[in-house]
């Protein structure tokens, strides 16, 4: 399959080629001019697959989960798509992407689909192409797509954004019940899973998150849905089926009521912003050495201001399209 | 960072029962030093794993790390399982401990790079980006 047009890929794509569906998530993660008009058709056939995030801090368990829930999940006949991102180095660009390692029992199944994500210097826990892949996939057939972020710290919370339901995962002995009270990651989940439950001081995490759950405050924004605090053991396979039943338990809540729209309203909002910002960042690249270069020198010699010269510099990108 | 096209995307594999991950290991670390994506498989894959891996992840090049003696059964099988899968613009390479004969041999069925024990990094890192540039766009 060599230097097919991307626009050719899309109805490839439809059928559910694999090769064609790698081939379109490579073009979009190049972000080519080429694949805009392919990526666009592709955008006007989602919207029927559950997109789950997964997030968690690194080594809770997030890919080794991710590999038995895949399994589980397809033993109810969905086809499932796993976008897994690694982090890029900051020195080289370049990234070693080993979650597919955590995944091989799955390598023989055709309803099974898995792509890993350099995250290629995006922060917030997801890759650029991210939400382009979910297309690619949505577009391809796949029932649920579940996202994998990087492992995360306690801030970067994207995947929000991104997904209809939001898997937060804690690993035994990171942390107390004070931990569990503070802002940020903790706060996104629709759905608390407590990892490596074989382990003996899994249940002070299970109580502290419990207890987190009962101050009374309703995170996820969702009126007629408790965040559940599940606990799983991939060693024992242990809380798996669980987790799958809560995952279909949130995605009936969100069609239930107006919160699944909500969310699909709050991630196009995200996504055109994010996008906007992309482009004016491959413009300012463009422009480095004319109009930025020039703003800056005035800029040095005080004769404008950063605010000013910015107004500038969008004038002149608009006033080229 | 913007345009990420020129990154170049590769699949390193040990296949079969072969356990030592040392080499693949520092091989992979170069790699990403050199500002590659590196897709590790893990230990003891078949090559079926290996060609259904490759193609979802859609790489440029797959490397195989082979200390067992079993090259002569999985290169041909990965290159065959390949072309049934219309995937030959996939690139193949090896490395490991191979007698020099079998090499001239796996690189008459079509592997495209053999490196073995003693090849410095630099000249693997070389070898790939030489082996992308060569097949051109695709």
């Amino acid at each position: 399959m060599r230097n097919v047009p991307s626009l050719e890929l899309v109805d490839r794509v439809a059928a559910g080629d694999i090769g064609a569906i790698a081939r379109m998530i490579t073009r979009a993660e190049s972000g080519q001019e080429e694949c805009r008009p392919a990526l666009a058709e592709i955008y006007r056939r989602t919207g029927r697959a559950h997109i789950v995030g997964i997030t968690g801090v690194p080594g809770s368990g997030k890919s080794t989960l991710m590999g038995k829930l895949t399994a589980t999940i397809r033993t109810t006949g969905r086809k499932v798509a796993v976008v897994a991102i690694d982090p890029s180095s900051p020195f080289s660009g370049g990234a070693i992407l080993g979650d597919r390692i955590r995944m091989n029992e799955l390598a023989g199944d055709k309803g099974i689909f898995i792509r890993s994500m350099a995250t290629r210097g995006s922060l917030g826990g997801l890759a650029r192409a991210t939400l382009d892949a979910v297309d690619v996939l949505d577009a391809a057939g796949f029932d649920l797509i579940l996202i994998e972020t990087v492992g995360v710290g306690q801030d970067e919370v994207d995947i929000v954004q991104a997904a209809h339901t939001t898997i937060v995962v804690s690993a035994p002995g990171l942390g107390d019940d004070i931990q569990a009270i503070k802002a940020g990651i903790l706060e996104i989940a629709d759905i608390h899973v407590v990892s490596k439950c074989d382990r003996p001081d899994s249940n002070k995490t299970i109580v502290d998150l419990k207890g987190m759950m009962t101050l009374g405050l309703n995170f996820s924004g969702n009126s007629n849905w408790r965040v559940p605090v599940i606990a799983t053991s991939a060693l024992k396979l242990e809380g798996i089926a669980e987790l799958v039943e809560a995952i279909g338990q949130h995605r009936k809540a969100l069609e239930s009521s107006d919160e699944l729209d909500a969310r699909r309203k709050r991630i196009a909002e995200r996504r055109m912003l994010k996008t906007a910002e992309e482009i004016l960042r491959d413009e300012f690249e463009k422009h480095r050495d004319g109009k930025v270069s020039a703003l800056v020198s005035q800029m040095l010699a005080h004769k404008t201001n950063p605010y000013s010269a910015a107004q500038d510099l969008l004038a002149e990108i608009r006033m080229e399209k | 960072m913007s345009k990420n096209s020129g990154i170049i995307r590769i699949l390193i594999a040990k296949v079969g029962l072969d356990g030592h991950d040392r080499g693949v290991k520092v091989v992979a670390r170069a790699l990403r030093d050199a500002g590659m994506d590196v897709i590790y498989t893990g230990l003891h894959r078949t090559p079926e794993e290996v060609v259904r891996a490759a193609i979802q992840e859609d790489v440029d090049i797959i490397g195989v790390s082979i200390l067992s003696g079993a090259h002569m059964t999985v290169f041909p099988r990965i290159l065959e399982l390949l072309k049934e899968s219309e995937a030959e613009d996939i690139i193949v390479t090896g490395g490991g401990v191979i007698p020099d004969d079998e090499v001239d041999d796996l690189k008459k069925l079509g592997v495209k790079e053999v490196m073995l024990q003693d090849t410095p990094p630099q000249n693997i890192i070389d070898s790939m980006q030489r082996l992308v540039t060569e097949r051109g766009p695709r």
